[in-house]
Formats: C-alpha cells, sequence, structure tokens
C-alpha cells in the first residue's frame, strides 16, 4: 500500500525530483566557488578555519561577525556575493521545502487535506524566500 | 491513509531494512532539522537586522553554543553526504548494484570529517570560547 503516489511522465512530482537532485549539486558547487574563491582572496592567511567554514556555507561578511574579515573588505562585500548569497538562499529554501513537503505527504496520504498542506508549505516557502532575500539585501 | 504500517523503527530496521533504511530515516531527519534550524536563523536574522531586540541575540546566543552547533553540524554534514550519495545513484543509475558500497564509503567518510570537527570544535568551546 503506497503511501504517495506519484503518476510517471512529465509532471510536477518529476520536476521537483530533478530539482532536489539538481539544486543539491548546485548547492554543492557555490559552496565550492566560495572555499576556492576566500582562498584565492588571501584566507589561507588572513581568516581562520571557522570563519572559512561560516563563509563557505553562506557567503556574507556578516555571517562571520564574530571573527574578521580579512583587510581588503571590497572584494568580499560585493555584488557578485550578493548574487552567490541570493542563488544559495533560493536553491536551498526550495530544496528544504520540497522536502518538507515530500515528508508530509508521505505521512498524510491522499486524504482531502493535502491541497491545503500544499498551499500552507508554498506560502511557507514563499514567506521564507521573501524574508532571506529582504536580509541580505539589507546587509 | 499514510504511513501507518504500525512497525517500530527498530523493528524495521532489524527486520529487512538495516543500513539503507537508517540511512533513509536519517537523511529525514536530518533534512527537517536543517529547515529548522535555517528557518529560525532566517527568522532571527530579520529581527537582529530590523530591530535588534533582545530575543534575537538570545537566539543567536543559543546557535553559538557548542552544543547546538554539534547538532547543527551533525544535520548538515551527514545530509550533504547522504544526499551526494542519493543524488549520484538517481543520475546513475548503473552504479545502482554498487548501493552497499556507497552507503559503506559514506559512512567512511561522513565518521571521520564529523569526529575530527566536533573534537576541533568541543576542544576550542572548552579551552576558551
Amino acid at each position: 500500500m503506497r503511501a504517495r503516489v506519484v503518476k510517471p511522465g512529465f509532471n510536477f512530482e518529476y520536476m521537483m525530483w530533478l530539482f532536489t537532485r539538481f539544486s543539491a549539486l548546485a548547492m554543492y558547487l557555490l559552496a565550492f566557488i566560495g572555499v576556492v574563491a576566500a582562498l584565492i582572496m588571501g584566507a589561507r592567511t588572513q581568516m581562520d578555519l571557522p570563519t572559512l567554514l561560516r563563509w563557505t556555507f553562506f557567503p556574507n561578511p556578516n555571517h562571520i561577525r564574530t571573527s574578521q574579515i580579512p583587510s581588503d573588505a571590497i572584494a568580499w562585500i560585493n555584488g557578485f556575493w550578493k548574487v552567490m548569497e541570493i542563488l544559495l538562499v533560493f536553491l536551498g529554501v526550495s530544496h528544504g521545502f520540497n522536502g518538507l513537503r515530500v515528508v508530509v505527504e508521505d505521512y498524510l496520504g491522499s486524504s482531502a487535506l493535502k491541497p491545503v498542506v500544499r498551499g500552507l508549505v508554498f506560502l511557507l516557502w514563499i514567506f521564507m524566500l521573501v524574508v532571506a532575500v529582504f536580509v541580505i539585501l539589507n546587509s | 491513509m499514510g504511513l501507518n504500517q504500525k512497525v517500530g523503527l527498530f523493528q524495521g530496521l532489524k527486520y529487512q531494512g538495516g543500513g539503507p533504511m537508517l540511512a533513509w530515516i536519517l537523511h529525514r531527519l536530518t533534512g527537517l532539522g536543517i529547515l529548522i534550524f535555517v528557518g529560525v536563523h532566517v527568522l532571527s536574522s530579520f529581527f537582529m537586522q530590523q530591530l535588534g531586540t533582545g530575543l534575537a541575540t538570545s537566539v543567536n546566543i543559543v546557535y553559538e553554543s557548542w552544543e547546538f552547533q554539534v547538532v547543527v553540524i551533525f544535520c548538515v554534514l551527514f545530509h550533504a553526504i547522504n544526499g551526494l550519495r542519493i543524488a549520484i545513484l538517481d543520475i546513475w543509475p548503473k552504479l545502482l548494484p554498487f548501493q552497499k558500497e556507497a552507503l559503506w564509503l559514506e559512512w567512511v567518510i561522513f565518521i571521520p570529517v564529523y569526529g575530527l570537527t566536533i573534537f576541533i570544535l568541543i576542544s576550542h568551546a572548552l579551552a576558551g570560547g
């Protein structure tokens, strides 16, 4: 007895399945770019490891406020990093909320509440995206 | 009716599930853990940035405690490494016969990396924050 029925073919479920995999790989790529860029910009001698790791997860100077960013701060606070942050946040939040949708649908089955639950997850997704991008643009 | 097979977790793991089922359930739990952490973190950053209130500051202090970090790093590291295995096996299904080896490799990578990370983290935290 399947809990969540997925019809084969080009539908929403299939697209989200693909998105989950590709967004995960894309986030790996963004983290890799962050680390490599940080090392090129001098993180090896000017930054300690926890700072570098926090930068890798989210390339925002405010994310590493408990430690210092290197002296030529402009390389770390420009538009390129803002774009990277927004991309990372979009991929991460969407990946996460799709995961939430899958888990909830697994336990919900085919009840009449399904559209309500999907709507709630969708609203939460949009809300978190807006808040996160707002925080990024204001930092 | 949803998942209601009424079988306990350890029953499932011992009966047939084993390693793969453990990886599946941990992937779900760590995923939800990350969602909750990141969600609360984004919201508290928003309040910290806009209002600078005591509540936002206290939440951030909780985050920076080493106990919390140990749990969060487990969630992120496990979900990322296990997820990479899943993504690779999904994109190249020809590798599926090597599921067992992939799981073994995953634990071999995860345990030392996580162990080293929390060793450094806890020793730094206990030595002087």
